[in-house]
């Protein structure tokens, strides 16, 4: 099958993350595969955006969160000490549910991830960096004429894509994207889901959504969540038309959720 | 460089900036330990007093008493030769300039006290009796241990004599320490072992009483009215960058207005703790209507909705439910405002509460200071004693403060309620 | 006598409300069917008992004096110190005058008793008539039984509103005490000298009499008054302040906000505001006896000639004082940053002192520039501090070693002690109050301002 042919990049084993006392992510074991779009789908607080946050060592920034079991990527694991969370995120991006553009300038908002990692040497390779990152998000366009204005300035459906450009500014290997497309109208929405086709060419994309229809249209691979257990994980076409799980069918067909 | 190196540097540059924050925040919290250190150490000793013990001969014929003997007869008698002549007899002294030294050993008081000492035992009349008298001010700083001893003569403010003599006092166990009451009861004297806050701090009760009555009143209203009637138009805007930019003005443009309004053109008494107490209160105001708003505001509208669904007048709503339930941060906001008030001291000095009053007010206007004003007029004495006293005052203005403060928190604890 | 009329009103208002309750519960058991509540009637009457007197009574006690003092004087249009005069006749009235007594004295202390005497009792006949006009007419409306709730609550209104307009009354208070001393200070000394001249030396502007100023002593007196070193050195000062605040203040803010532990937070934040109760007095005291003296030691060890009164010490525990008014105000502003920024920049690997540097601290500029401002504001008005330990020459200088001097200083060292009124040299101090007053006025506008705009954008 297709599945087997594709290498493994992000490895969850054994996965368990607590809020204080709460337990968040019970036993998670999940394979994400290289150069392909992973949907996470599941009713609101189940632990997806737990998740995604472990991929990238979000959770540190909550104080109250502690994560156990492992995560690897490219057989490497990330939750140990020594790991370097900077290098680790340089590596992994991260979008949001909401826009959240810095309050500084288009181009600024695009040159800070290079700036901060030493990526560019003078102001030709940042701004080459600025317009390519803008092009693969689909902005450049939009934006070339107007790139000192605030980055606050853009509708909600530009911002999230200068988000998206932020994040592929620095090259990362994996995206992470956390309902990018809820505050977005359909338009907005299927240009971003565009973007996101194109992007799976050369990045590892882990995307949650509760949109089923967008899962089936932008995702090869789909994991569903319930009450922070992974009840079942399988190729998008094979869950959403042949679920194994009385619970997955039952959550797709939109009996609860 | 290479990407590790840049690592390292970015790493170090992140723990720097930890570094400065921490050592900011030490910073601030060691200063605060160090003036409060400074001020108890200074200021501990002045609440004791040191005391001569003397072998006073109550020799009624140096009296010129009028018979009968009598509280009366023995109030109106001169003791000043009675005292000289007991005074004189602790050490020999050899010519009326030793004698001079000698006097100097005690505080200028002596005769009062020991007038004092025979009106309450009037028995003791024709006896002999030991009695306490307060030490002057160089006897006293000697004892705590504040003036070094081995300095030359002329640099010394006490002479080899009078030190020879302390050294046979303190053999013969006549020189004694005891609790300091006349920083507590006394006004304000040239004489520090006599001086005391007992005038200030009844200046200052005054004071801070008017301020409470002229502005907690009008402050709870003007409150009520601008959270709960004011219509939003150009006169309550108005009203309201007032109140903010007043909250802001030096505390010394009110002093001025004092000075210019309520001396000048309405002619108050000076120097009372009436034209302070308004002064005053024209400051807090806006210092209180702020947070007293805030607590208003705080009232959530369901329970104004409520009141206002079972028929009650907006003035019933307002006065039966909003403003009891506001009425914690109300009162901690005008207790916080009033603890400001009680510190401030340039508005008063402009208003004359400077001046050198040793009669304890019993009225709102006599004459007086304040507790921050004597802390101000005792800090430009030169003696040694009234470096001690000034941190003493100190010592009971925070303390005063702190009991306020502690009050407003725990109102706005224990009381407010947590909307939501 | 006054408390007397005061208690008599009082106590008239008290009765009046059971009276007015009384009555109206009367009507209730003749089934008469009231508008409000029984209290309410009360209320009403009561406070047309007592406003009314109340007010004449405080007019009155306010004019009279005023309108005695110049019905006598207008009796002696020859007398030349008005004042003077008027002072030695109530002190010879009361007894405890020892001076010599001229026959227009006695004159006129002659008439002011006959004129008290009028006025004491023109007084209570109006006050009484006053009381019994207001009360019966609100005793008549009750008995027509009026809406007597509306009309409590309008008047209560009415009082809610007048007291609202005492924050209008201060400002003009203060603008026009201030402004009414400083025209006529204009008015002798020329405003661009005042101004723009570099010497203050008021001490020389000796004048003999404030109404009569001689063309020699004009001239001695223009050049007294420049202030150009009094706002130097309160710029000065406030900066020496601003070079210590701001980054302890900063630092700590950021400190509290984004590093310190729930526990740290919990205990440092209140240490550090109690560096903002504490009176200025106990930091004059603190740098005028400790502070000063020991940056003196310190320069003398290292060969350097420091005065006892630096500006450097003044500053420098000015500057302690303001760390709080920074931290705590930076604290907020910094906390309203909204959390999706910082993770927006941790996940493209930004440390956390580089988010804090370079989107944390720019989102929050405005709120800090404002805090900044308001400290700032709150520097040059600072007044026991400098008065303690700034010093009292005029030096126009940038050693903050030295001895400088302030606006604020100047001002108590004026009107310290006794004044001549009518003076330049009193004139002056409400001149200086002036400026300070509009420069604080500006500051804390825009502060303010600025810190509104910012809160709405975030909340
Ligand atoms: N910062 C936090 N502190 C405490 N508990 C949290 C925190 N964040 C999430 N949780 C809890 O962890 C559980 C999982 O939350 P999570 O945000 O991962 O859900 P989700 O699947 O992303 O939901 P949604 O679809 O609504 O975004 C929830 O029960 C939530 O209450
Ligand atoms: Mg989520």
């Amino acid at each position: 099958m297709e599945l087997n042919n594709s290498k493994i990049k992000i490895q969850a084993k054994n996965l368990n993350v607590y809020y204080g006392k709460k337990q968040a992510l019970f036993n998670i074991n999940l394979d994400i595969n290289q150069k392909e779009v992973t949907a996470l789908i599941g009713p609101s607080g189940c632990g997806k955006s737990t998740f995604i946050r472990c991929i990238n060592r979000m959770n540190d920034v909550i104080d109250i969160c502690k994560v156990e079991g492992s995560v690897e990527i490219d057989g490497a694991e990330i939750n140990e000490k020594n790991v370097d969370v900077v290098t680790l995120r340089e590596k992994v991006g991260m979008v949001f549910q909401k826009p959240n553009p810095f309050p500084k300038s288009i181009y600024d908002n695009i040159a800070y991830g290079p700036i901060i990692h030493g990526a560019a040497e003078n102001k030709d390779q940042m701004d080459n960096i600025v317009e390519t990152s803008l092009k693969k998000a689909a902005l450049w366009d939009e934006v070339k004429d107007r790139l000192n204005e605030p980055g606050t300035s853009l509708s909600g459906g530009q911002q999230q894509r200068l988000c998206i450009a932020r994040a592929l500014s620095v090259n990362p290997e994996v995206i992470l994207m956390d309902e990018p497309c809820s505050a977005l109208d359909p338009i907005a929405t299927a240009k971003i889901e565009e973007l996101i086709d194109d992007l799976k060419k050369s990045y590892t994309i882990v995307i949650v959504t509760h949109s089923m229809a967008q899962a089936v249209r932008v995702s090869q691979k789909t994991g569903f969540f319930h009450l922070g257990k992974i009840i079942e994980v399988d190729s998008t076409d094979k869950i959403f038309k042949n679920p194994a799980n009385k619970m997955t069918q039952d959550y797709i067909t939109g009996r609860f959720g | 460089m290479t990407k590790e190196q840049r690592l390292k540097k970015r790493y170090r540059a992140e723990k720097r900036f930890k570094m400065y924050g921490l050592i900011s925040v030490s910073l601030a919290v060691i200063f605060v330990l160090i003036l409060v250190q400074n001020i108890f150490s200074k200021g501990s000793s002045a609440f004791s007093r040191t005391m001569i013990e003397v072998a006073v001969n109550y020799d009624s014929s140096l009296l010129e008493l009028e018979s009968p003997i009598n509280q009366n007869s023995l109030k109106d008698a001169d003791f000043y030769d009675l005292a000289v002549e007991s005074l004189l007899k602790i050490y020999p002294a050899k010519d009326s300039k030793e004698e001079r030294q000698i006097l100097r050993l005690f505080s200028p008081d002596y005769e009062f006290e020991i007038k004092d000492f025979l009106i309450k035992n009037p028995n003791k009349i024709d006896q002999i009796v030991p009695v306490k008298i307060t030490a002057s001010d160089d006897i006293d700083q000697l004892n705590k241990g504040n003036f070094p001893r081995d300095l030359p003569e002329d640099r010394r403010r006490v002479s080899n004599y009078q030190l020879n003599i302390y050294d046979n006092l303190i053999e013969k166990e006549k020189i004694d320490k005891k609790f300091n009451n006349y920083l507590f009861t006394k006004g304000d004297s040239r004489d520090p072992e006599l001086a005391g806050i007992g005038g200030s701090l009844m200046g200052s009760f005054f004071t801070i009483i008017i301020c409470l009555i002229l502005s907690f009143p009008i402050a709870i209203m003007a409150s009520i009215y601008l959270e709960e009637f004011a219509p939003k138009n150009k006169i309550t805007d108005f009203i309201e960058i007032n109140i903010n930019n007043l909250a802001a003005v030096p505390s010394i443009v009110y002093g001025l207005l004092g000075l210019g309004i309520l001396l000048s053109v309405m002619e108050f008494p000076r120097s009372t703790p009436l034209v302070a107490g308004i002064t005053l209160s024209l400051m807090t105001l806006p210092r209180i209507i702020i947070p007293c708003r805030a607590s208003l505001k705080a009232v959530p509208p369901s329970i104004r909705e409520a009141a206002l669904s079972v028929g009650a007048s907006k003035f019933q709503t307002v006065f039966h439910h909003v403003v009891p339930l506001a009425m914690p941060g109300t009162l901690s906001g005008t207790i916080i405002g009033l603890a400001q008030a009680l510190g401030e001291t340039a508005p008063l000095i402009l208003i004359g509460m400077v001046a050198f009053v040793v009669d304890i007010p019993s009225s709102p206007v006599d004459p007086s200071a304040s507790l921050p004003v004597q802390v101000y007029l005792w800090s430009e004495q030169a003696e040694r004693g009234f470096v001690e006293k000034t941190s003493a005052t100190i010592m009971m203005l925070l303390g005063f403060l702190i009991v306020m403060n502690f009050i407003a928190v725990y109102l706005r604890q224990k009381f407010e309620k947590k909307w939501n | 006598m006054n408390s007397l009329i005061a208690g008599v009103i009082l106590i008239l208002c008290l009765s009046s409300y059971f009276f007015g309750r009384s009555e109206a519960r009367k009507l209730v058991t003749q089934n008469i069917k009231l508008k409000a509540l029984p209290a309410y009637y009360g209320y009403y009457l009561s406070l047309w008992c007592g406003l009314p007197a109340l007010i004449i009574f405080g007019c009155w006690s306010l004019f009279e004096p005023t309108i005695i003092k110049v019905l006598i004087l207008n009796n002696f249009p020859q007398i030349e110190s008005k004042d003077l005069f008027y002072e030695q006749t109530l002190s010879f009235f009361n007894g405890n005058f020892s001076g010599e007594i001229t026959n227009e004295i006695k004159a006129a202390s002659i008439k002011y008793s006959s004129i008290n005497i009028i006025a004491q009792n023109s007084k209570v006949v109006i006050i009484a008539a006053a009381l019994i006009g207001s009360l019966t007419f609100a005793y008549r409306k009750i008995q027509n039984n009026n809406k007597a709730r509306d009309d409590v609550e309008i008047i209560l209104k009415v009082l809610l509103f007048t007291s609202s307009l005492v924050a209008i009354l201060t400002t003009v208070g203060i603008i026009v005490s201030l402004l009414f001393e400083s025209l006529k200070f204009f008015s002798t000394i020329n405003i661009f000298e005042f101004i723009f001249g570099t010497s203050w030396s008021p001490q020389r502007a000796f004048v003999r009499d404030a109404s009569a100023i001689t063309p020699e002593e004009l001239l001695e007196l223009q050049d007294a008054f420049g202030s150009v070193p009094l706002f130097a050195g309160t710029a000065f000062i406030a900066l020496i302040a601003m070079c210590v605040a701001v980054p302890i203040g900063l630092f700590s803010g950021i400190y509290l906000a984004e590093y310190a532990s729930t526990k740290v937070r919990k205990y440092s934040k209140p240490i550090i505001e109690i560096l903002a109760g504490i009176p200025t007095v106990v930091y004059g005291f603190f740098a005028a006896l400790t502070v000063g003296p020991f940056f003196r030691t310190l320069g003398e060890s290292m060969g350097l000639t420091v005065s006892s009164e630096s500006a450097l010490a003044a500053g420098l525990i000015m500057g302690v004082m303001i760390i709080p008014y920074i931290s705590s105000l930076s604290d907020d502003v910094i906390n309203s940053v909204p959390q999706s920024l910082r993770e927006g920049s941790y996940a493209i690997g930004a440390t956390k002192s580089e988010t804090i540097k370079k989107v944390v601290i720019p989102a929050a500029l405005p709120g800090i520039i404002g805090s900044i401002l308001l400290a700032v504001s709150r520097a040059i008005g600072e007044t026991m501090i400098v008065v303690m330990a700034a010093g009292l020459a005029a030096n126009l200088t940038i050693n903050p070693l030295e001895s400088t001097t302030t606006i604020t200083t100047q001002i108590v060292m004026i009107l310290v002690g006794d004044q001549e009124f009518d003076s330049p040299k009193t004139q002056a101090a409400f001149a200086l109050g002036l400026t300070l007053f509009i420069a604080t006025l500006i500051l804390n506008y825009i502060a303010l301002r600025v810190v509104k705009k910012y809160r709405e954008k975030y909340d």
